[in-house]
């Protein structure tokens, strides 16, 4: 049997003809050349498969880059921020010595090839995130995006992704709080299955991704590595350097959400004895990534000897060895007399852990494989020096056309019957209905401490039972808004998830997005995400809340045709006692309705011109951050000083859409009068911004009413909580009963 | 009747988390000697009438699109004896 030699740096050096399969592997030539002048010869076999996936747009972020820099450069002044961009999650201060990290990723394409597996590993990735910062995971939230509602291929997907996330999240034990439920047929064949995860430490506990202290041992420890997601690598392995070998290795990750728990408990206990000097998890990239990463943003070099890595296939080459996405894998870099106490930790938990390499005094990531060296590079050529684009971007042409689409302008409901008609279609419609299948095959309510989850206007957990201090996290985004003005579009997303925080009595601290777009090569895309980060960075700069990292999904399209631009963003807010939040449902009779904000005739991109008219044009709802803040102010007094009793925010569906909500939560319906000023329709369904619905004890009318008009906060009243149905005066009234069952039996329907 | 069976097993590349229960339970009960483990789906197929080509062939295509998930698992389909000779 011949074997060609092993591609060592020295073989390289001598065989400087070698043709590389490059492009197999995402290259472009450029970028191989560049390759080839940073290591001054040709690149090895090993060297290769590291640059290829370092730089690839999921790893580099190569196309977005350029743009991202605004969340730095116009980030807010923000004292909560105690870790910002950059590392595996941000980290805000939120009192009492407790500090919390949070962030959302993508899973996007997985889920779609293998929906239960998909999902599952993007809950495992993100929570890895949390643990890599040196916090206790304490809750999950999912925003998820399908196609339309009764595509065939959604009843293939949806029901595999709630199943991985609800099986991954419930065997770890997290809680699933929050997130939502998206159908539109721009997603049909690119769904968006976005995790984000929360955890919580001390202040002294944080911990960073960098290898410092030579002479430091560099430790791997978790599941063995086999040949998950290598398909790109495998043709390194297979057509160029050994011919014997399957030529396809799957591209798809088997999670085990056991193995991640005893990952989770290993790592903290490792962490509270003070073991560990810097961590990375390994998640896209693998070894390539924590390898390279952890040695460019440490002090020194480090030394990698990959036979010693712990393999679960034994015929996996080098190159499939660092780029292998093998779930359940930490890389820890520890003190030498401090490995044996770690490893002693590591097989109390039953986890496999390894001597890999070493920290090196040097500037040199090397690794080695059977004796020889087949990788020496600068690791921050490898980690943080890839390639940057600048990438042509342009309004495009069909812009103005679907803006002067106006769907002010459709024909709206002429008789109170219709209108009630349509109102029963909006409140039964996928995106409007009840979600509670979905949703109630999570664990809401594992470990104890969950105080609001789904369907809440954001999900709450308590962090200190002593004090009741607790955090807030919502998430939004409005794919139909952005297109039809993105900059607009990613301030919507964030006002809403802002609101959504303070609607609960909770303050809005910190930001993390989960940028889904098209593919970067199409300007028209390039414009809209360009657009989507210059909205949302100067958005988060007037309301102070920096962005503390999350993740960019490009090229989710079929053919030509991309998805809505859809940055979904998530708010994290700190309550001070969770007693006293606020809920959605309302809870007594007789309390007075008020709706707080402005009322325009706003139905660009609303869930009226979808449902009733299928209908996509004109302008999103203006923007005014100042008013979202002011709103947010007042809800957040109002529930520290008992002045409401229920509260929910305005969004998709306006306002009837949030008092049956309000209503089927708590069993108790509502008496409406359309305001002076308004017509009934203009109030029941406009989506205009920056508002919300609250229910105001009689015993506080005069002090909440003196609160807002001190402060300058337009607030009219709307009606009564009463009886067992949703009346409209002069208009319709619905019972509670019909209305639940057009709101509870749709999604059932399509999918059960 | 005849019996047909499908086995659907996880590709040698997938991670099998209960496989590896399983192996690492071995030992802690005394079962040295066994380096790995891989857990496997059995299905037994009571088919009406013979089995032709055109029953395999339908039975395959159930296997492909239900009983297996083809993204992570093969399967194999084979008929089994008739057992009456082989009783006693």
């Amino acid at each position: 049997m011949s074997r060609t030699p092993l591609d060592t740096v020295e073989h390289a050096t001598a065989t400087p003809d070698v043709e590389l399969p490059w492009a197999e592997l995402g290259l472009k030539k450029d970028e191989y050349e560049r390759v080839v002048e940073i290591l001054g010869r040709r690149p090895t076999g090993a060297e290769l498969a590291m640059y290829s996936v370092m730089w690839s747009e999921h790893c580099s972020y190569k196309s977005s880059k350029v743009h991202l820099r605004q969340f730095g450069e116009k980030a807010p002044q923000s004292d909560a921020l105690l870790v910002g961009i950059g590392e595996n999650a941000g980290v805000v201060d939120v009192g009492h010595g407790y500090a919390v990290t949070f962030k959302v990723e993508s899973h996007n394409h997985p889920s779609y090839v293998e929906p239960y597996q998909g999902a599952a590993t993007g809950v495992g990735g993100i929570v890895r995130d949390i643990i890599a910062m040196g916090a206790r995971p304490v809750a999950v939230v999912d925003p998820l995006r399908f196609g339309a509602a009764d595509h065939p291929d959604t009843k293939r997907v949806l029901p595999g992704v709630v199943a991985g996330i609800g099986g991954y999240g419930n065997c770890l034990g997290l809680p699933n709080i929050g997130g939502e439920v998206v159908f539109d047929s721009c997603y049909q064949g690119n769904p968006l299955v976005n995790a984000g995860a929360i955890g919580v430490m001390r202040h002294e506990d944080i911990h960073l991704a960098k290898a410092s202290g030579a002479g430091n041992k560099v430790i791997l420890y978790g599941a063995r590595t086999g040949g998950d997601g290598i398909g790109g690598a495998s043709i390194l392995a297979s057509e160029t350097f050994d011919d014997a070998k399957p030529s396809k290795r799957p591209a798809v990750q088997v999670g085990d959400p056991f193995q991640e728990k005893l990952l989770i408990e290993c790592t903290l206990e490792a962490f509270k004895e003070k073991l560990v000097v810097g961590i990375q998890d390994l998640g896209a990239a693998g070894l390539s990534c924590a390898t390279s990463e952890l040695a460019s943003n440490g002090s020194g070099g480090m030394r990698v000897t990959l036979d010693d890595v712990p393999l679960r296939d034994s015929t996996l080459s080098p190159e499939e060895i660092l780029m292998s996405e093998s779930q359940e894998r930490m890389c820890a870099v520890v003190e030498p007399d401090k490995v044996d106490r770690f490893l002693e930790i590591c097989e109390k938990w039953d986890v496999i852990a390894t001597v890999i390499g070493e920290v090196t005094d040097g500037d040199r990531l090397e690794i080695y494989w059977h004796g020889g060296k087949i990788v020496d590079v600068d690791p921050r050529t490898v980690a943080h020096d890839g390639p940057v684009y600048e990438r042509p971007y342009a309004r495009p042409s069909w812009q103005d056309e679907l803006q002067a689409d106006d769907a002010n302008k459709l024909p709206r409901p002429e008789t109170s019957e219709e209108l009630k008609d349509q109102v029963l279609k909006l409140v039964a419609s996928p995106n409007q209905a009840s979600k509670a299948w979905i949703t109630s095959q999570y664990d809401h309510f594992v470990q104890g401490n969950t105080v609001l989850a789904q369907p809440e206007d954001s999900g709450m957990i308590r962090v200190d039972e002593e004090t009741g201090l607790g955090v807030a996290i919502a998430t939004d985004g409005n794919g139909r808004y952005a297109k039809l003005d993105p900059y607009a579009g990613a301030q919507l997303a964030l006002a809403e998830a802002y609101r959504n925080v303070a609607t609960t009595g909770a303050k809005p601290l910190a930001v993390s997005d989960c940028l889904n777009f098209g593919s970067p090569e199409d300007p028209a895309v390039m414009w809209q995400f360009a657009e989507a980060v210059r909205g949302l960075a100067d958005a988060c700069q007037q309301l102070g809340t920096p962005v503390t990292g999350g993740n960019v999904s490009l090229y989710n399209q079929t053919g030509e045709v991309a998805i809505h631009p859809t940055p979904v963003v998530a708010v994290l807010g700190v309550i001070d006692d969770v007693a006293r939040r606020t809920p959605v449902a309302f809870q007594e009779e007789g309390q007075l309705l008020y709706l707080l904000g402005d009322t325009h005739e706003e139905f660009g991109g609303s869930a009226w011109s979808q449902v009733i008219h299928d209908h996509l044009g004109g302008l999103p709802p203006q923007v005014d951050l100042e008013r979202e803040r002011l709103l947010a102010e007042i809800l957040i007094s109002a529930s520290r000083d008992g002045m409401i009793d229920s509260a929910h925010d305005l969004s998709d569906g306006g306002l009837i859409q949030a008092v049956v909500e309000s209503a089927l939560l708590g069993g108790k319906g509502a008496r409406l009068v359309v305001p002076d000023g308004l017509d009934a329709f203009t109030f029941l369904l406009s989506e205009s911004a920056g508002r919300a619905v609250v229910a105001v004890p009689r015993s506080e009318e005069v002090r909440f009413n003196d609160m807002c008009g001190a402060r300058g906060l337009p607030v009219t009243r709307i009606g009564v909580v009463d009886g067992d149905s949703v009346e409209v005066q002069g208009e319709f009234a619905l019972s509670l009963d019909e209305l639940r069952t057009a709101h509870e039996g749709t999604i059932p329907a399509l999918l059960a | 009747m005849a019996r047909v069976v499908v086995d659907v097993m996880l590709k040698p590349e997938i991670l099998d988390p209960q496989g590896q229960a399983v192996q690492r339970a071995l030992p802690r009960l005394g079962f040295e000697g066994v380096s790995d483990v891989r857990q496997g789906k059995r299905f037994e197929l009571e088919v009406d009438g013979p089995v032709d080509d055109a029953a395999l062939a339908r039975i395959h295509e159930l296997a492909e699109s239900f009983l297996a998930n083809t993204v992570i698992e093969d399967f194999t389909v084979k008929v089994e004896e008739e057992k009456a000779e082989a009783g006693k």
